[in-house]
């Protein structure tokens, strides 16, 4: 047997029939081949999963939600009594400091780290209890599929203790540009005008920091 | 049962999964494995694009290597110290710039200018001065006529930082500061560039931002906005190049280093004498010639950028000299004769991520911090300097953005020390290796005179770091991954009119400032904490309009910082060198026996030991403004683990606050 066929046949026996049983539909969407363009980067940044929106619609998370937009995007829980009162709150702010252009062409996610028990049912009462506007999506999914978007997103704690406490969970919003591959990120009490302002300064034609502001 | 992946537990494991899953991969392209195949187990390989893995179970060392479904693994240097170290080229100065004079206040004039980055394959464009704040001291310090003046623009260029025999069709975007009166056509660039500057010369730098507009591929990270900053000069506000100062493409900024020692204005107003043997009665400056500063470097700090920017290439050195005073000449025959002229080699440590294409990779969404598997020197992974039989000064800068670096030979000699944060000592320093965190730098001399020709010496970096958040502090065996640059030692006979090792070893350079007539008034306490994953000081998140601290102008203050620890963090104060006065509540050790910009604390700031408080005294001197102090792990910067002060004068309303 020479190496290749040593090799194919490894490949046939790791590929064994229970195997093959377990591939599951949407393998084929993390294993891309990602080659050195936009495209094939942004699909391995972020996966393409199918979300469920506080409306009960189903989208898939990078071409509906992500692509070609101007984006924030946190983590958080309707039964949340740590920082998520205060982060709400603070992020509505920013809401109102983009105003009009709030789901036209700047969008806000943010993303259940309880999906079992955030149902779309449950998050769209928490929207309409905080008055949430069109262009702020809640979301929630399979658990695989949100745990998948907290790792791509960087929202997983490196200390495994804190990452198993919801309590603990990142309280920070991340930001971007997708068609420029303009990303930060800002902790989500930040105060919010500087927020929305972190936004613009990464935008072509956006504003720019006024020093006279900043001189306490 | 797709994620089973195994945890590598150190580094050197990791290495050998690594290695182990390389192998399989150079396996199954020899084996010629279809696309179709492979992606039917499970996984991608190699092929003109990243290295993606998924359904790990197929081949274990590739699951291992793979830590998380967002590893990426760059491809393997097989060809090392086949590529000459490349030598940070010297920036020529201009008679006159190509455009408008420059003046105090902010240049209204426009200036028609080829712009690489503008539109799809450059184009002209009305450059304007984006700097709105007027030069302080201007006029005092001899304003324009004064001055010598460089024109460098920050723009993309072409470069393989692995070796052109084994991947000669790789082409890196790199983003750099080049210099325009030498490289007017770009083929001289080099990556890491220098400017030599000399004290009571004050250096009109003029930056043009010529990076991609429009939609330009960026590589997916970085943004074309940048804040040269001049770490750690003596400078005003408005030439720092701080965090919020940013400007876009299309613009330019003309920054005035007006290269006058701390004191000047302040606590040594009618200036200092420094004396040696060749003058006895002493040779003037103005401020504290103690205050002299030698190795600097500039990169860029456009604020949540930092990182990527600085990772996309704009790094590069700024070496000040002090002939004035006959110190640090630039000219090994006088002064106290350091190595000088080809023999003064700046060497820009950096780790980074390659793609299979051989782009840089930078992971946006990461918030512990960045690890790349390829070290490089000067941009280049594993290259080699065929050295001559003398006396070199190397000088060492740690330039991130996350991995500290403790640096030793590989012969076991040990390194002779002459400055620390780009600070001559006091006196050399014999040690046989020296830790640095990011943006800290070290200055030594390594005399290849003893070494037989052929001898290979190799500098190694052994320190342990597994992750982003910081170092182990454990020291790893020697071997081909800790190995960063080859010296051979040529058998051409040179001259070297650098002074003897027995003087360099044991001369008088520069004492630690006296810090005693400027006495303590304001202690300040200053806590790098986290909370909910946000970085906070103090238990604030960073706000653009909070100043933090009042310092008044001329006076000296003690601060102290602490950290809960489960981290590294190298703090970077602008503005002024301090001085450490105790680590832990106990007196400072060797690292920290000098003027310093950069403070490690927390783990494995010395030793494997952490730092809980490290406590420093620093006078705020000369200049009226803004300053920010921050985490120089850039990712942690960027990331708002940052406040800023402002040095105000007496009568101002928050003085002292």
């Amino acid at each position: 047997m020479n190496k290749r066929e040593f090799i194919k046949n490894l490949t046939g026996a790791s590929l064994g029939v229970a195997a093959l049983a377990c591939i599951p539909e949407s393998f084929a969407i993390s294993v891309t081949p990602v080659i050195g363009n936009q495209v094939s980067r942004s699909k391995r940044t972020f996966p393409n999963v199918p979300v469920v929106t506080h409306e009960g619609k189903v989208v898939h998370f990078y071409d509906d939600l992500i692509k070609n937009k101007i984006v924030m995007i946190n983590f958080t829980y309707t039964n949340c009594d740590g920082i998520c009162p205060g982060m709400i709150a603070n992020l509505k702010q920013v809401y109102k400091e983009f105003g009009a252009r709030m789901g036209k062409d700047i969008f806000m996610y943010s993303i259940s780290l309880q999906p079992e028990h955030d149902t779309p049912a449950v998050l769209k009462a928490f929207t309409e209890l905080h008055k949430i506007k069109s262009g702020w999506t809640f979301l929630t999914g399979s658990k695989a599929n949100i745990e998948l978007l907290r790792e791509h997103l960087g929202y997983k704690n490196s200390d495994p203790g804190l990452d198993k406490d919801n309590s603990q969970h990142l309280g920070v919003v991340k930001f971007g540009i997708e068609s420029l591959e303009r990303w930060g990120m800002a902790p989500a009490l930040g105060d919010p005008k500087y927020l929305a302002e972190y936004i613009r300064w990464m935008e072509p034609n956006g504003s720019r920091p006024v020093l006279s502001e900043m001189m306490g | 049962m797709f994620k089973k992946i195994i945890k590598a537990t150190s580094f050197s494991q990791q290495e050998k999964i690594v290695e182990r899953y390389m192998k399989e991969v150079n396996d199954i392209q020899a084996a010629g494995i279809s696309r179709r195949e492979l992606f039917k187990m499970g996984l991608t390989a190699g092929v003109g694009g990243l290295t993606t893995i998924g359904g790990g179970v197929f081949l274990p060392n590739l699951a291992q290597a793979a830590s998380s479904s967002t590893s990426i693994i760059s491809p393997p240097c097989n060809k090392p110290w086949t590529e000459p170290l490349p030598i940070p080229k010297t920036a020529v100065s201009v008679g006159n710039f190509t455009g408008p004079e420059a003046d105090k206040g902010q240049c209204l004039e426009k200036q028609n200018l080829y712009n690489p980055g503008n539109g799809p394959i450059g184009d002209y464009e009305d450059f304007i001065e984006a700097r709105a704040d007027e030069h302080q001291r201007w006029d005092e310090l001899g304003g324009l006529a004064a001055c010598t003046k460089y024109e460098l623009m920050a723009k993309e260029i072409d470069w393989n930082f692995y070796s052109l025999a084994e991947y000669p069709a790789f082409n890196s975007k790199v983003w750099t500061y080049v210099d325009m009166n030498s490289d007017s056509n770009g083929e001289f660039a080099t990556g890491v560039l220098r400017l030599k500057a000399q004290y009571g010369s004050p250096v009109l730098m003029r930056m043009y931002n010529g990076l991609p507009k429009g939609d330009r591929d960026t590589q997916g990270f970085g943004i074309n906005q940048c804040s040269p900053h001049l770490h750690n000069a003596h400078n005003p506000p408005e030439s720092d190049g701080g965090p919020m100062r940013f400007f876009d493409s299309g613009k330019w900024w003309d920054y005035w280093y007006p290269n006058i020692r701390a004191g000047f204005a302040s606590t040594h107003k009618t200036g200092t004498f420094r004396t040696d043997t060749a003058n006895p009665k002493g040779l003037w400056c103005p401020g504290d010639w103690q205050e002299t500063q030698s190795t600097l470097w500039f990169h860029d700090h456009r604020m949540d950028f930092t990182a990527q920017n600085v990772y996309k290439g704009m790094a590069s050195f700024y070496t000040l000299f002090s002939k004035d005073i006959n110190l640090d000449t630039d000219d090994e025959t006088i002064g106290l004769r350091l190595p000088s002229g080809k023999y003064d080699i700046p060497l820009l440590f950096t780790d980074k991520v390659f793609d299979q294409t051989g782009q840089m990779f930078f992971d946006t969404f990461n918030i512990d911090g960045i690890l790349g598997d390829q070290q490089t020197v000067n941009f280049k992974i594993k290259p080699y300097l065929t050295v001559d039989r003398r006396k070199y000064r190397f000088r060492f800068l740690d330039a991130g953005p996350s991995r500290y670096i403790e640096l030793s030979l590989s012969n076991a000699a040990k390194f002779t020390r002459i400055a620390n944060c780009g600070n001559l000592l006091p006196k050399a320093q014999i040690v046989s290796s020296i830790r640095l965190g990011v943006a800290e730098r070290a200055d030594v001399i390594i005399d290849f005179s003893t070494y037989k020709p052929g001898t290979v010496i190799y500098l190694e970096n052994r320190l342990e770091q597994l992750n982003g958040k910081g170092t182990t502090g454990k020291i790893l065996a020697s071997s081909s991954k800790t190995q960063l640059l080859k010296f051979i030692v040529s058998s051409a006979t040179v001259v070297d009119n650098s002074a003897s090792l027995a003087t360099l070893q044991t001369q008088v350079m520069v004492p630690m400032p006296d810090r005693t007539k400027n006495p303590i008034k304001i202690k300040r306490k200053f806590d790098f904490g986290t909370s909910n994953g946000a970085w906070n000081v103090n238990g604030k998140f960073f706000n653009p309009t909070i100043v933090s601290a009042y310092p008044i102008e001329g006076s000296q203050e003690e601060w102290t910082l602490t950290s809960p620890g489960g981290w590294s963090h190298p703090v970077h104060i602008h503005h002024e060198e301090f001085e450490v006065i105790n680590r832990n509540g106990k007196a400072p050790a060797i690292d920290d026996l000098s003027r310093k910009d950069v403070v490690r604390i927390g783990d494995g700031a010395q030793g494997t030991a952490g730092t809980s408080s490290i406590t420093f005294r620093m006078q705020f001197r000369d200049w009226i403004g803004d300053y920010p102090m921050h985490c120089h792990n850039v990712v942690h910067e960027d990331h708002a683990m940052m406040i800023r002060f402002k040095i105000v004068p007496p009568t101002d309303p928050n003085a002292g606050k």
